[in-house]
């Protein structure tokens, strides 16, 4: 699967796997928003650790599932980004309004 | 859109060291493909592995480009991408589309800039960052034409370039 989607309580947890480009990011936002119909889910998580490849599809993808949490008074967090997607989340600016973390682990202790 | 089809290198023909030209359908399953003929090609320029990143980004961009705004994700259009490489360190790329073309050029270039609410308008801003140069040409009604050019210097040069 190249779109991996579980919830833990209140928080939706998405790992994403192979190359985010417009194939695999119409597929992340569909999956995605049909678990947010739920209005139990606040906050979301997007684990790129296994992800070798973003473009401007995929950071759209995520740009709007951020604009859909926060208007829902969630937090979303990008995590695992490696060279070379870390490269392009900073340039896109994306860093500034969904802060990114080394791994799941590193948000469950803050 | 640039030159015949019997003239695909036509005005750069003269400084052409190797050159491919394919052509394929407007489906997304075909992007990636697209983008790792291109960078498996310009392996054979003396680049990083950070410079085939950006080649695959920015054909990722115009490819889909063509595919969301060219064609309105129809998959029936045909998009043609020839890459030559122009001197040992030199590669373009050209990517064509036959789709609905670009009503204003200059507008479509600013960035952030998309047609499309839930875009952000990156696409050209990465393939003009990424490269030395970016050539659109667009006719409404007939499709856009992405030129796009860049010199790699040897990396351990490029400080005293
Ligand atoms: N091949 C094309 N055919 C028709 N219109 C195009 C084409 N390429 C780009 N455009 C127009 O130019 C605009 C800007 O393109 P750009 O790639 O910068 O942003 P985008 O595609 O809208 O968003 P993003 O790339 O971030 O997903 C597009 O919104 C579209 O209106
Ligand atoms: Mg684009």
């Amino acid at each position: 699967m190249d779109v991996e989607i579980k919830q833990v309580r209140n928080t939706l947890v998405v790992r994403v796997q192979g190359e985010l480009d417009m194939l695999i990011a119409g597929k992340m936002r569909k999956e995605i928003d049909e678990k947010l119909k739920d209005d139990k889910i606040k906050n979301l998580i997007v684990n790129l650790e296994k992800v070798t490849f973003i473009d401007s599809s995929g950071l759209g993808v995520l740009i709007g599932r951020y604009k859909k949490i926060a208007a829902n008074g969630g937090r979303m967090y990008i995590v695992g980004a490696k060279s070379p997607v870390d490269k392009i989340l900073f340039f896109s600016g994306i860093n500034k309004l969904v802060p990114m973390y080394n791994s799941e682990q590193d948000i469950i202790n803050i | 859109m640039r030159g015949g089809e019997d003239q695909p290198l036509a005005g750069s023909v003269m400084h052409v060291k190797n050159y491919v030209r394919f052509e394929f359908q407007s489906l997304p399953e075909n992007i990636s493909f697209a983008r790792s003929c291109v960078a498996a090609f310009a392996s054979q320029i003396d680049c990083t592995l950070d410079d085939i990143e950006e080649i695959k980004l920015v054909v990722s961009e115009a490819v889909s480009n063509s595919i969301i705004h060219g064609y309105g994700n129809k998959p029936s259009g045909k998009i043609v991408i020839t890459v030559s490489i122009l001197d040992k360190k030199t590669l373009e790329i050209i990517v064509e589309d036959y789709g609905k073309g670009i009503e204003n050029l200059e507008e479509a270039l600013k960035p952030t800039y998309s047609s499309d609410p839930s875009r952000m308008g990156l696409g050209f801003t990465f393939m003009k960052s990424f490269m030395d140069e970016m050539e659109v040409t667009s006719n409404p009604g007939e499709g856009t034409s992405v030129r796009l050019k860049r010199s790699f210097l040897a990396k351990d040069k490029e400080a005293y370039a």
